[in-house]
C-alpha cells in the first residue's frame, strides 16, 4: 500500500484573497465544512493514497497551523521515520522571505535527498477542496511517460476561486499554462498539484535557481512545456478552489447537496481532522433545522436552514439562521436572527440582533467578535 | 493527587448477559451509549479527570472489540510513559492460569500488577456504570476519615433498593450494615460499585478471602461483609449526580432517553468534564432539506432524510427519505430505509432497516431490538408470516 512517492504541501505565497478570514491564519488553516481546515482535504487524499511521508512547506502565519496538524496523529502521520514534517522557511536574513518557492524547496532539500526509498514527490496546494487518489495519478504518470503530471478539472462552470489555466491537446499533453490574471479561454484549470521524480525536480530547482528563476509552477513547470513532457491527469471527483470569500461561500454551500458530500467525504477515503471530542449534536425540543450541514458539539434550540453550523455552535431559542456559515463555538443568542452572513469562530450574536448580508456578499463577523 | 497515591483498577469483564443480541460479541463496557460512546468511556474519562493516571483495566469476557477500542489508552490521556493504562487480562503462570473467578479474584490475580506502583489506595471501579465523578472527592473523604475502604453510595427510590447492594451508615457516614439485594431494605442507600480502599487493607483482605474455599471471591458478596464483621473502618460517600448500572435492554434505552430532556440529568456538553472516546472522524452531518429532528443527539456522519423524534442516532446512521424514528437508539453505521418506520427500538450496529419495514412499536411495553449487523427486509416479513 505504500507509495514510493513524497508529498509536499506548499504553502510558500499562496494566492489568498480571503480577507479577515485569513487576517490570523495562514489560508491552509481556514475552517471549512463544519469541521474541517483546508489542508485537511489534500492531507487525507495523500496519507489516503499510501503517501507515507508529507512535508508541509509553511511560511507566515502558522501557528494555527502548528496547532491543527501537531504530530500528524489525527492523519496517521505520527510514524517513526516517516509521517510528517512540518518546515518553517529557513532563512539566512529577512529578505530570504520574500523569495519564490523554489528557493525554499532548495533550503528543505533535505527533506527529499533522505527520502531514499520515494522516487516521486507529489507538489500540492492547500485551497483546493478535494479527495483524490494520488496512486492513480502516479500510474496514469507512469504509464503515459510522463515528466510532469498535473492533476487538472475540467468544468463548465467556473469557479470563483483564482487559479492556473491550462490548455491540453488531443494527447493529453500541456500546451499552455497561464496564472489567473491570463485571458486563456480554457474550462480546465491546475489543481495545482504536480507529480514528477524526485530526481528532476531537484535538477529543475538547481537549474531554475541558477538562471534567476526562483517559480516553481510559472519557472519551472510552465516555462519548460516545450521541453518537457507535461501532462493533464483529469480529476473526476468534486473540487472546491478556494482562496476568496465568493469561493469560500460557494464551496461551501456546495456540500449541502448529498451527492457532493458523499462524493468530497467518501470517495475514495475519509477525509480527517483534528478531533476535539465534542459530544453528539443536541436538537432541544423547539429545533427546527432543514438543508444544513451540522458538526458535533452543536445545542440547536432555534432555527436553522440551509446552513453549515460548525462544532460547538450554540442557537438559542427563537434564532433563526439561514444561508450562514457558523465557525467553531459560534453563539446566536435568543430571538436573534442571521442572513447571508459567515461568522468567524466565537462570534457571539447577541439575543434580538439581527445580520443580513447581501446574497452575492456574505456578511462576515471576524474572530471573537460581539455583535 | 500526587502520583501513584492511588491508582483505579476498573472491571471491565462483564458478560451483560441479560443485554441479549447486543453483548454477543461485545464485552457490556464496550456498549456503545449516548450517541457517540462507549460505556467504559465514563470510568476511564473519570479517572484521567480525577488526575488518576494509571489504570489497570481487567478484561474477560469477549475482548476483541474491546481491546481494539482501547489500544494504548490515547483518547483517555492514558498513554504516559509511566502508569498510564493497562489492559490486564487473566493470565498463565508458572503453576497455570485460571479465569478470573469473580471480581475480588479478578484484583487478587493483579496483586502483582499494584504492587510495581506501590499505591496508597486502590480505587475498584465498574465499567459498566455511566456517571460522572470526581474520583479525588471520594479519596479526600477517605483520607479524612482515616478509612479502610470508602464507598460510594446513591440514593435509590426505596422499590428499587433490593436491586442493590444497600448500606446502613450512621450519623458519621460509617457502614454499620451491608446487604447485598436484600429482599426487605432497610436503608436506600445503595453502592454504586465504586470502593476506594487504603492497599495494605485490602491486599491482606484479598489473600484471605482467596484462601476461603467457600468464598464467591466478589466484592459485594464476600469482601465488604467480611470487612464490616470484622469492624474495619469502612465509611460511605454520598454522591448527588446522575448514575445508571445499564444491566437491560429497558435500562439501556432508557439511559439512552435520559439523555433527551430539554435539561437532561446528564450533561453530555461539559466542557470542565468532558467524555472523551474514540472519535471516529465522519463528516458533519447532514440533514435534508425535509427532514424533521426534534429531542434528539445525533453524531457525526449522519443523514437525515426524515423524521426524528426523541432518539439517539450514532455516527453514520442513514435514515432515508420519509424515514420515521422515533423513542429509538439506532446504534453506529445502521441504515433505515425510505418510508420505514422504527419506534420504540434499539437498532444494532450496522443494521440494516429496509425499507417500508416497521421495527417495534408505540403500544409495546417490551423495547424491540435489532441485532448488529441483521437485515431486516420486507421480503424477510413476508416469509416469516408465511411459516406461520
Amino acid at each position: 500500500m505504500k507509495l514510493p512517492m513524497l508529498g509536499v504541501i506548499n504553502l510558500i505565497h499562496e494566492a489568498d484573497e480571503m480577507g479577515q478570514l485569513t487576517a490570523n491564519r495562514c489560508l491552509a488553516t481556514v475552517p471549512f465544512g463544519g469541521r474541517y481546515r483546508l489542508i485537511d482535504f489534500t492531507l487525507s487524499s495523500m496519507v489516503n493514497s499510501g503517501i507515507p511521508k508529507v512535508a508541509v512547506f509553511a511560511h507566515t502565519k502558522f501557528r494555527s497551523l502548528m496547532d491543527h496538524v501537531g504530530t500528524g496523529t489525527y492523519w496517521d502521520l505520527h510514524r517513526r521515520g516517516n509521517g510528517l514534517f512540518v518546515l518553517p522557511p529557513s532563512m539566512e536574513d529577512q529578505t530570504d522571505f520574500g523569495k519564490g518557492d523554489l528557493y525554499h524547496f532548495y533550503r528543505h532539500r533535505d527533506y527529499f535527498t533522505r527520502s531514499s526509498p520515494q522516487e516521486y514527490v507529489v507538489i500540492s496546494r492547500s485551497h483546493m477542496v478535494c479527495n483524490v487518489d494520488f496512486a492513480k495519478v502516479l500510474d496514469d504518470h507512469l504509464e503515459r511517460g510522463a515528466d510532469i503530471t498535473v492533476v487538472c478539472k475540467k468544468s463548465d462552470e467556473p469557479s470563483p476561486g483564482l487559479a492556473r489555466k491550462v490548455l491540453v491537446n488531443g494527447a493529453g499533453r500541456i500546451t499552455e499554462m497561464q496564472d489567473h490574471y491570463g485571458r486563456l479561454n480554457s474550462d480546465i484549470i491546475s489543481m495545482e498539484m504536480y507529480v514528477l521524480s524526485k530526481e528532476l525536480l531537484l535538477d529543475l530547482v538547481e537549474t531554475s535557481l541558477a538562471r534567476g528563476q526562483d517559480h516553481f509552477v510559472r519557472h519551472a513547470v510552465g516555462s519548460m512545456l516545450g521541453h518537457l513532457k507535461v501532462n493533464a491527469y483529469l480529476h473526476e471527483g468534486t473540487l472546491g478552489v478556494v482562496n476568496n470569500i465568493a469561493a469560500y461561500y460557494r464551496h461551501s454551500m456546495q456540500l449541502l447537496q448529498p451527492d457532493i458530500w458523499r462524493d468530497l467525504f467518501f470517495n475514495p477515503g475519509p477525509i480527517y481532522t483534528k478531533i476535539k471530542d465534542e459530544p453528539p449534536t443536541r436538537y432541544n425540543s423547539s429545533a427546527d433545522v432543514t438543508h444544513s450541514l451540522i458538526a458535533n458539539g452543536c445545542d440547536i434550540e432555534g432555527a436553522v436552514h440551509n446552513s453549515i453550523l460548525f462544532r460547538g455552535v450554540k442557537v438559542r431559542k427563537g434564532a433563526i439562521v439561514r444561508n450562514s456559515i457558523i465557525m467553531q463555538n459560534g453563539v446566536v443568542g435568543e430571538n436573534g436572527s442571521l442572513e447571508n452572513c459567515i461568522l468567524d469562530k466565537e462570534v457571539e450574536i447577541r439575543p434580538l440582533q439581527h445580520l443580513r448580508g447581501a446574497e452575492n456578499l456574505p456578511f462576515l463577523a471576524i474572530k471573537r467578535k460581539v455583535i | 493527587m500526587r502520583r501513584n497515591e492511588c491508582i483505579a483498577m476498573l472491571l471491565a469483564g462483564g458478560e451483560g448477559r441479560r443485554l441479549g443480541v447486543l453483548t454477543k460479541d461485545l464485552a457490556k463496557p464496550a456498549v456503545h451509549f449516548g450517541g457517540k460512546y462507549r460505556i467504559i468511556d465514563f470510568t476511564l474519562s473519570n479517572c484521567i479527570h480525577s488526575g488518576i493516571e494509571t489504570v489497570g483495566v481487567l478484561t474477560q469476557y469477549q475482548p476483541l472489540v474491546l481491546n481494539q477500542y482501547l489500544g494504548i489508552g490515547s483518547p483517555w490521556g492514558l498513554d504516559r510513559r509511566e502508569g498510564g493504562m493497562h489492559v490486564l487480562p487473566p493470565y498463565v503462570r508458572s503453576k497455570g492460569g485460571t479465569w478470573y473467578k469473580g471480581t475480588a479474584n479478578a484484583i487478587y490475580q493483579n496483586i502483582g500488577f499494584i504492587e510495581r506502583y506501590d499505591p496508597e489506595h486502590v480505587l475498584i471501579i465498574s465499567g459498566d456504570h455511566i456517571y460522572k465523578m470526581n474520583y479525588d472527592l471520594l479519596l479526600e473523604a477517605h483520607k479524612e476519615k482515616r478509612a479502610d475502604a470508602t464507598i460510594a453510595v446513591i440514593t435509590v427510590p426505596w422499590a428499587d433498593a433490593s436491586r442493590f447492594g444497600i448500606l446502613s451508615v450512621d450519623e458519621d457516614s460509617r457502614v454499620v450494615e451491608f446487604a447485598e439485594k436484600p429482599k426487605k431494605p432497610n436503608s436506600n442507600l445503595a453502592s454504586m460499585g465504586v470502593y476506594m480502599f487504603s492497599w495494605p487493607v485490602l491486599r491482606e483482605a484479598l489473600i484471605r478471602d482467596e484462601a476461603d474455599k467457600s468464598s464467591s471471591n466478589d466484592f459485594g458478596k464476600d469482601i465488604i461483609p467480611t470487612l464490616l464483621k470484622e469492624q474495619a473502618r469502612l465509611f460511605s460517600y454520598r454522591f448527588n449526580g446522575y448514575w445508571k448500572d445499564v444491566g437491560t435492554i429497558e435500562s439501556l434505552w432508557q439511559a439512552n432517553m435520559d439523555l433527551l430532556d430539554d435539561e437532561p440529568a446528564l450533561h453530555l456538553d461539559d466542557r470542565s468534564w468532558r467524555i472523551f472516546s474514540v472519535n471516529p472522524n465522519r463528516p458533519a452531518q447532514y440533514v435534508a432539506p425535509h427532514a424533521k429532528i426534534s429531542s434528539s443527539i445525533v453524531n457525526e456522519g449522519c443523514l437525515v432524510d426524515g423524521e426524528v423524534n426523541r432518539s439517539v442516532l450514532f455516527q453514520g446512521v442513514m435514515a432515508a427519505e420519509g424515514s420515521i424514528i422515533e423513542d429509538s437508539v439506532i446504534m453506529p453505521g445502521a441504515a433505515i430505509g425510505r418510508g420505514a418506520r422504527v419506534i420504540r427500538a434499539i437498532v444494532g450496529e450496522g443494521a440494516v432497516v429496509g425499507d417500508g419495514c416497521v421495527v417495534g412499536s408505540i403500544d409495546s411495553e417490551e423495547i424491540a431490538v435489532v441485532g448488529s449487523g441483521e437485515t431486516i427486509s420486507l421480503k424477510a416479513e413476508m416469509q416469516e408470516v408465511e411459516q406461520v
